[in-house]
């Protein structure tokens, strides 16, 4: 039987944590004992440049090892990708699309969100949430609250992600990170 | 037993920790980078005892391990693809000179084009050389293997140096729940430190290494030859106490839904996750499919791929590696090498898939699987092709 598997792919530039991301995304499923496996699709590294990562979780145990071209989820870290880099490519039908962005009306979300009309679509603006709670504009934790609310802690709780973010960052740095996963939850508009 | 999140490299550094060798010499290379970072981490961090050599490049590196493991000592070291060729030299003088040394290679393609990500050709160029070479599907497997390895290579009738590859990217940098074995466990499992019977003792002192013409040579080489022969006996065994130990049932050549199947893909590595996956879909349409898993690529279990290959009508073979002009890629040489004069003869298709990195995807499986069925159907073989190339 076909296992049921919760495709992920983030988009992001290089620098802004996209792999962080992912690995967190995983790291806290682990901790709900569900199955993973989650990579970045890597070039040489180069900062500012489009990446892409991903991430694959399952409650039972799963043997696939590509990337993700028909993702459940898409995440977007950057709103200055969309028109550049076809983040929705593959898309399911019906699937989820949280895009960081300070200005949920700004002409890019407006034609993306126009383009799949099954899709369902959520704005946060991370970047603000990033710079305020760590004091840097690092998204890779504060979009993963958005990513708990909007799929109702099915793929992972705020517990479990709190836990992994822990388990990667030293005390001071996870209580901001922590508290920046806590208002992306909160913010996330639908 | 709870499971961690760790990637393929963490997997095999943390393997690498729990054995606590004498000696580690590495240099970096994406995409094995982690494993030398992380082993350094543990060093400096005194949760190793190991004498850490930071060599200025690959053959040193395997220079240093020889001369470390002649010495009597346990021996790690880590790279990939240009970092594996330039050790390629002394890499043949490891198997000669009969150092059990521990090799993960996060598999790379090898330049050029340049290029830094997943491929097999640079462990399957060792095939030669006398090491024993295995692969990993997984990081739990990649964790495994390369503790397995130290006791493989170590033992009297072995003494072979002993290669633990992972697909780069897709597994050296992919996160996926391992369960780690404990230092103790490990120390158990390897009865303690190494024990040496040819070492550096002042009290027998002895030569490696020396000059052997035609006097000499080929006994030396007929030596490897047949620790070859004797390391599948003692791979067996390693298998069995690993099993004990921690469960996890190990085998050189593995297969799946093999009893009623009229069609198998035989393939290593990463890509059997894949195929494990392509069979599953095929199976559920009433295809009678099944997979052979090749653990280990040296010593080559020939005899298990006949038997599993009986009842067969058609054979697919899957690498990520390739030679150029060669009867067929790498892989599916030994492959045809075996079936040959065996009695037992398949059909054959064979391909050369995922070379720099380029992803396979289960739909091309299922091509792989439709063309090479329609091949079978007419009674022909497959030659070999390259899956996803654009004309």
């Amino acid at each position: 039987m076909a296992t049921e598997i919760i495709d992920i792919r983030l988009h992001g530039r290089g620098g802004q944590g996209v792999m962080t991301s992912s690995y967190l995304i995983a790291e806290a499923a682990l901790l709900e004992d569900k199955y993973v496996h989650a990579f970045p699709s890597f070039g040489p590294e180069r900062s500012g440049a489009p990446i892409a990562a991903f991430a694959r979780v399952s409650e039972s145990r799963f043997y696939v090892k590509t990337e993700i071209y028909k993702p459940d989820i898409v995440i977007v870290q950057d709103p200055t990708l969309l028109g550049q880099v076809d983040v929705l490519s593959g898309l399911k039908e019906g699937g989820l699309v949280i895009i960081n962005t300070d200005d949920p009306n700004s002409e890019g979300v407006v034609n993306i969100k126009k383009s799949r009309s099954d899709a369902q679509f959520a704005t946060v603006d991370a970047t603000k949430i990033a710079a305020e709670e760590i004091g840097i504009k690092q998204t890779n934790t504060a979009i993963l609250g958005a990513l708990v609310n909007l799929t109702n802690s099915s793929i992972i709780t705020l517990d479990s992600i709190k836990k992994a973010i822990m388990a990667r960052f030293r005390e001071e740095p996870a209580k901001k990170n922590i508290n920046a996963v806590d208002r992306s939850f909160n913010e996330v508009s639908k | 037993m709870t499971r961690i999140a760790v990637t393929g490299d963490d997997a095999v550094a943390l393997a690498a920790k729990a054995v606590n060798p004498d000696v580690v010499a590495a240099y970096p290379i994406t995409p094995q980078t982690i494993i030398v970072e992380r082993f350094a981490d543990f060093v400096a961090d005194g949760e190793v005892d190991t004498e850490f050599v930071t060599v200025e490049s690959e053959h040193s590196a395997m220079s240093a391990c020889v001369g470390a493991s002649s010495a009597g000592a346990r021996v790690f070291t880590s790279t990939a693809s240009a970092g594996l060729m330039l050790m390629y030299e002394i890499v043949f003088i490891a198997a000669s000179s009969r150092t059990p040394i521990v090799m993960a290679l996060a598999n790379r393609a090898i330049s050029g084009p340049i290029n830094i990500h997943g491929e097999m050709t640079d462990q399957m160029l060792l095939r030669d050389s006398g090491w024993i070479s295995l692969f990993c599907e997984d990081n739990q497997e990649a964790h495994d293997q390369t503790i397995m390895a130290f006791k493989i290579g170590e033992h009297p009738d072995v003494l072979l140096p002993v290669a633990v590859g992972l697909d780069g990217f897709i597994l050296s940098h992919a996160i996926e729940g391992i369960i780690p074995v404990s230092r103790d466990k490990a120390q158990m499992f390897l009865e303690g430190e190494r024990k040496a019977d040819l070492k550096l003792d002042t009290t027998k002192p002895l030569s490696i290494g020396l000059l052997h013409l035609q006097d000499y040579y080929m006994e030396a080489r007929a030596q490897i030859k047949d620790a070859q022969v004797d390391a599948k006996r003692i791979i067996l065994e390693v298998f069995d106490e690993w099993e004990k130990l921690t469960g996890r049932k190990y085998k050189p050549i593995e297969s799946y839904m093999m009893e009623d199947a009229e069609y198998a893909f035989i393939t290593m590595g990463s890509s059997a996750g894949n195929a494990r996956t392509t069979v599953d879909e095929l199976r559920a349409r009433g295809e009678k499919v099944g997979l052979i898993k090749i653990r280990i690529y040296r010593p080559f279990w020939g005899e298990k791929i006949v038997e599993l290959c009986k009842n067969l009508k058609g054979l697919i073979s899957i690498e990520r590696a390739h030679s150029f002009g060669g009867p067929g890629a790498i892989l599916s040489q030994d492959i045809k090498s075996c079936l040959y004069g065996s009695g037992v003869s398949p059909l054959l298709a064979e391909y050369t898939i995922g070379l720099g990195g380029r992803d396979t995807l289960i739909g091309d499986y299922h091509r792989m699987y439709e063309r090479a069925k329609a091949a079978f159907t007419e009674g022909k073989n497959l030659p070999i092709s390259w899956m996803g190339v654009r004309e």
